[in-house]
């Protein structure tokens, strides 16, 4: 390794640098307040951002010394995600600040622990080595766990936690063992490698055996069924900013590596894991999307949606095709938005000190709030694939990668699930629109309402004139389409 | 004019003044519900007031292009999906009738209206848009986009303003064309990768076009499907317009959804939302998937001819007027159903005419109905009788609208259904048999409703003081241009038929190709192989050689 390197790392240091900056803040400044740590927090994200960009344009063209190269990667692919997950945070940020104020617990170790969950995003996203991805995903999950139980005196929110942390760490070891099988039959740990070394393979039972554990660790980070057990409660559990965080950015970091390594570094075995794979898919999109029909509580419907928009996702990684690897990124984009979105509205009802927990909490929203009201139809449609809404786009692109790699009888089942999604998210219409009895009060302050806005403009701009965003999917994408799908 | 040259989008500006009307709504005060709703009534006036001259203008020769008024531009380049929007006969009756029945709808809303009447509009005016676009895009995904977006609007129309049950028909009516129209995406994708590059895993070889979703390229590449993938392609299409059409065991969220909604949903959802079914049928299934066709003729014929049966028995022992009018909605579209399955000319031309004609009377019917609930706020049939002595002109419009829909000769119901039998007669006699006991079924539960309700003594003494119509009042005015489009059809349909006749050859010709081969002449000169908007696919007709 050699000091150019570390411009590949920029962007991470930069965030690392700014964790560690902010748990050290309260005792070296004099304003401790959440207003300075949400600034601090914001500031760190946009001199990540920018060095971001910048690093992505300085490294193309320079050597990348050999080992280095065999773990890490700056491809547009990660870029992409690296942005996103960059843009989600700040959302998060601004998400917390209300929550801040009101809990007594500190706002720097928060945000803290929520820099060094990006950093452990940003590094595994750029991971093309089993190791370099293992570690950052350690890192996400540990901070994870612990954003999880962040109200330590609420016992569902450290139940939440216990849970996340006992399943997360099971899942953990599970996922190393996928991957010391996989190193004991290839003799490598770099995604190139083993694609190398499978292309000369047939067939082996404890390669399959590994893949399948493998795949079995990623399926719980991604909340896919029947992994999904740790899913409703920790949502529900978790504070709402947090369980904003575990459902867009945490899980698109988790799809990102799920695409990564499949594509990278297994797409040679596809047909010997394609049928678990489906199996898993299609549970998630039943099991999630019947599931969630009878939830009263929000956070629970939403985490029962996530589980069946997991199952969607899924269709993408199963079809390894160019097509499929769009419709992961792209259906990303569009998730994560409509759900932030979805969040946002939930912090902004209050009742009797809780968030807008309940399907009754929205009742009459119509009348308090049109516009909010609106923008949460428009969240939900997005969610269903209802045009022109995002969601029809990311939709569109998952349905037709299954086609076109055969998988006809999970798109019918996928299609099928989106009109039963639409069920129970349009219990929220009914309770916002057609119930006139009081809902919850509302008292979201400015940057909630500011994350719902931009939700919402880019909910609805994605899905009247996707062309841009598509465009430059296809760009991010060249890259490793160019290595994977030769 | 150069609004009508071609140049000029005049088919997007009718379709998006409704929204921006709607968009400019938005503005008002709510308290002031006067001016919101004479603003509602302006923007779809206006709106009649543009779409009428392209009666005119649309060129009927012998030459004239089958579509008009083209407009095309890229859209989302990355998927192939183009802003297509043209019109032909079929679609160009479809807009003008939407445009109209639009603004009775609007303008009957209101006094039936009375809370939360802002959002109302605006939602009647989206939809407006939604419905205008369904029938002006002949590009697949851009078709596919106003078909759901119109959802949302009469989801809401149904589920606010509706009756006691709302939320239930309101739902039902979301998920039951939500379910059919999700399945119709997965045909139109295997349409595109057949079109394009093939889906390699059912051992389907694409034809390695171009990819792109302009309907009028798979009219061409329609016949080289081969019949197992058509036949699934069908089942897709068939789901979801079944399910709007209704056909006969798709039909049950209709009597919900039209009983509980407003008068003016009820008329949209029966004059125009039906007729989205049955024009996917004329436009889509038949056309690009011939084997298909044939190959289910029967089984479509079949559920048809029980709709048109069953809806008319159904009809008969219904106590609720308004339950009455939805079922012999059933009944009418298997009509439709049935005439455009018989694949000959007469049958086809028929069964697009009765969309038109189902649209106008049975609209009237709803709207009359309407009038009478919001005086005595009852729908039952028991609760009336000896009406013909309070509201004589109330009475008559009725009359004309019953008459209509049973089919009177004179009144438009006529020449469809005439028409129809002709095309299932020639094509066999016994569906023309089944067609005609409907017709004496229609005549049957549509005559005992009139003589329940407006003949008989007035015995019942709330209705002693109900005020009749005004003819030239508001609720008049509802109703005249539809009793005049009656008789106009009724009497002279000339006009129409000579409108429909070149596009309904052109999908007799893509979807019955040995019609026409047979010995029987086209009434013209055949319409050009590669119409506009597919030069870009020549070859085409070199892969169909191999």
């Amino acid at each position: 390794m050699t000091w150019s390197d570390l411009i590949w790392l920029a962007p991470e240091i930069v965030v690392a640098l700014g964790a560690s900056w902010l748990v050290l803040a309260p005792f070296v400044m004099r304003g401790s307040g959440v207003g300075a740590a949400k600034w601090q927090m914001l500031a760190i994200l946009a001199v990540a951002g920018g060095v971001l960009v910048w690093a992505s344009n300085t490294v193309t063209g320079m050597e990348q010394s050999s080992m280095f190269r065999a773990m890490f990667v700056l491809d547009g692919f990660a870029v992409f995600f690296k942005l996103l997950f960059v843009g989600a945070i700040a959302l998060i940020v601004l998400l917390s600040e209300d929550f801040l104020r009101e809990a007594r617990y500190s706002p720097w170790e928060y945000f803290s622990l929520m820099a060094f969950a990006l950093c452990g995003m940003m590094f595994m996203v750029s991971g093309v080595h089993l190791i370099s991805i293992w570690i950052g995903l350690e890192l996400l999950s540990l901070s994870s766990y612990v954003l999880a139980g962040y109200f330590k005196d609420e016992a569902v929110s450290t139940e939440a936690a216990m849970k996340y942390f006992i399943l997360g760490t099971i899942s953990s070891a599970i996922l190393l063992y996928g991957m010391s099988l996989i190193y004991g039959v290839t003799g490598s740990l770099a995604l190139m490698d083993i694609s190398r070394t499978l292309s000369g393979l047939l067939s082996n039972d404890v390669l399959v055996f590994g893949i399948i554990l493998l795949a079995a660790g990623l399926s719980f980070k991604v909340a896919a069924v029947p992994f999904h057990v740790w899913t409703p409660d920790v949502y529900v559990g978790a504070p709402t900013p947090v369980t904003a965080f575990l459902s867009t950015a945490s899980k698109a970091a988790a799809f990102a590596i799920f695409a990564r390594i499949f594509y990278m570094g297994l797409s040679e075995f596809h047909l010997d894991w394609s049928g678990v794979i489906a199996g898993i898919a299609a549970l998630s999109m039943i099991v999630g999307n019947l599931a969630a029909i009878t939830q009263d509580n929000v956070k629970r419907m939403i985490a029962w949606s996530s589980i069946g928009h997991a199952g969607y996702a899924l269709l993408g990684i199963l079809a390894m095709s160019e097509a499929g690897l769009i419709a992961i990124v792209v259906y990303m984009v569009v998730y994560v938005f409509a759900t932030m979105g979805i969040w946002a509205l939930v912090l902004m009802l209050r009742r009797r000190e809780y968030a807008g927990e309940s399907v009754a909490d929205f009742a009459g929203l119509h009348a308090r709030a049109p516009l909010w009201a609106f923008a949460m139809v428009v969240f939900l449609l997005s969610l269903g694939g209802i045009p022109p809404t995002a969601g029809f786009i990311g939709k569109y692109y998952l349905f037709l990668a299954a086609v076109g790699a055969g998988y006809a009888w999970l798109a019918v089942i996928a299609v099928l699930m989106s009109a039963v999604s639409m069920f129970y998210y349009f219990r929220l219409v009914v309770a916002m629109y057609l119930r006139d009895d009081p809902g919850a009060e509302l008292v979201g302050g400015g940057s909630i309402r500011l994350v719902a806005a931009a939700c919402l403009l880019i909910t609805l701009g994605l899905g009247v004139a996707p062309q841009p965003m598509l465009e430059e999917v296809g760009r991010s994408l060249q890259s490793l389409i160019a290595v994977t799908l030769r | 004019m150069g609004l009508y040259s071609g140049e000029f989008p005049i088919l997007s500006l009718i379709t998006y003044i409704p929204l921006a009307g709607a968009i400019v709504l938005l503005m008002f005060p709510k308290e002031n519900t006067g001016a919101i709703r004479t603003w509602a009534t302006a923007v779809a006036a206006i709106d009649l007031a543009l779409a009428l001259p392209l009666w005119w203008h649309f060129e009927r020769g012998a030459d004239a292009p089958l579509f008009q008024f083209w407009e095309r531009a890229s859209w989302i380049d990355a998927l192939g999906v183009q802003y297509l929007f043209a019109v032909d006969g079929i679609a160009l009756i479809l807009v003008l009738l939407t445009v109209l029945i639009g603004l009775i709808a609007i303008y009957s809303s209101y006094s039936a209206i009375t809370t939360r009447q802002k959002e109302y509009y605006v939602l009647m005016l989206f939809l407006q848009t939604g419905m205008i676009g369904v029938f002006c895009a002949l590009d697949f995904f851009l078709f596919y986009v106003f078909w759901e977006v119109m959802l949302v609007p009469m989801y809401f129309l149904i589920g606010v303003w509706g009756g006691p049950r709302r939320l239930y028909a309101s739902i039902k009516f979301f998920i039951y064309t939500l379910t059919g129209s999700v399945l119709m995406l997965l045909s139109i994708l295997a349409l595109w990768f057949f079109n394009s590059g093939g889906i390699p895993f059912f051992g389907i070889a694409g034809l390695g076009n171009e990819s792109t979703f302009a309907v009028l390229q798979y009219h061409e590449i329609g016949h080289l499907i081969p019949p197992d993938l058509q036949f699934w392609i069908f089942i897709g299409f068939f789901l979801a317009f079944a399910i709007k059409v209704p056909m006969f065991p798709f039909h049950t969220w209709l009597p919900d959804a039209h009983v509980e909604a407003p008068t003016a949903g009820s008329v949209i959802l029966a004059a125009i939302l039906l007729k989205m079914g049955t024009y996917g049928f004329v436009r889509f299934s038949l056309p690009i998937l011939p084997d298909a066709t044939h190959q289910l003729t029967i089984p479509v014929v079949v559920l048809a001819i029980i709709g048109i049966i069953y809806g008319a028995l159904v009809s008969l022992v219904q106590k609720d007027m308004k339950r009455l009018v939805a079922y012999s909605s059933v009944s009418h579209l298997g009509f439709v159903m049935l005439g455009m399955f018989a694949l000959n000319p007469m049958g086809v031309s028929g069964s697009v005419l009765q969309m038109i004609n189902h649209g106008i009377s049975t609209g009237a019917l709803f709207l009359l109905v309407g009038i009478i609930y919001e005086r005595r706020h009852t729908r039952m049939i028991a609760d009336y009788g000896g009406l013909a002595k309070v509201m004589p002109v109330y009475a008559t419009f009725f009359l004309i609208a019953a008459l209509s829909s049973m089919g009177l000769p004179a009144l438009n119901g006529f020449v469809g259904e005439f028409t129809i039998l002709l095309g299932a007669v020639n094509r066999n006699i016994w569906w023309g048999v089944a067609a005609a006991i409907g017709i004496v079924l229609g005549a049957a539960y549509l005559l005992w409703l009139y003589q329940r309700v407006f003949w008989g003594p007035l015995d019942n003494p709330d209705n002693r003081d109900l005020v009749d119509v005004r003819l030239f009042g508001r609720e008049g005015w509802t109703l005249i241009p539809l009793v005049a489009l009656m008789i106009w059809i009724g009497v002279y349909p000339k006009p129409m038929f000579d409108l429909l006749e070149k596009p309904v050859t052109y999908i007799i010709e893509k979807a019955n190709p040995g019609y026409y081969a047979a010995g029987r002449l086209p009434p013209y000169p055949a319409p050009p192989a590669a119409p506009a908007g597919s030069e870009a696919h020549a070859r085409v007709a070199g892969e169909a050689a191999q």
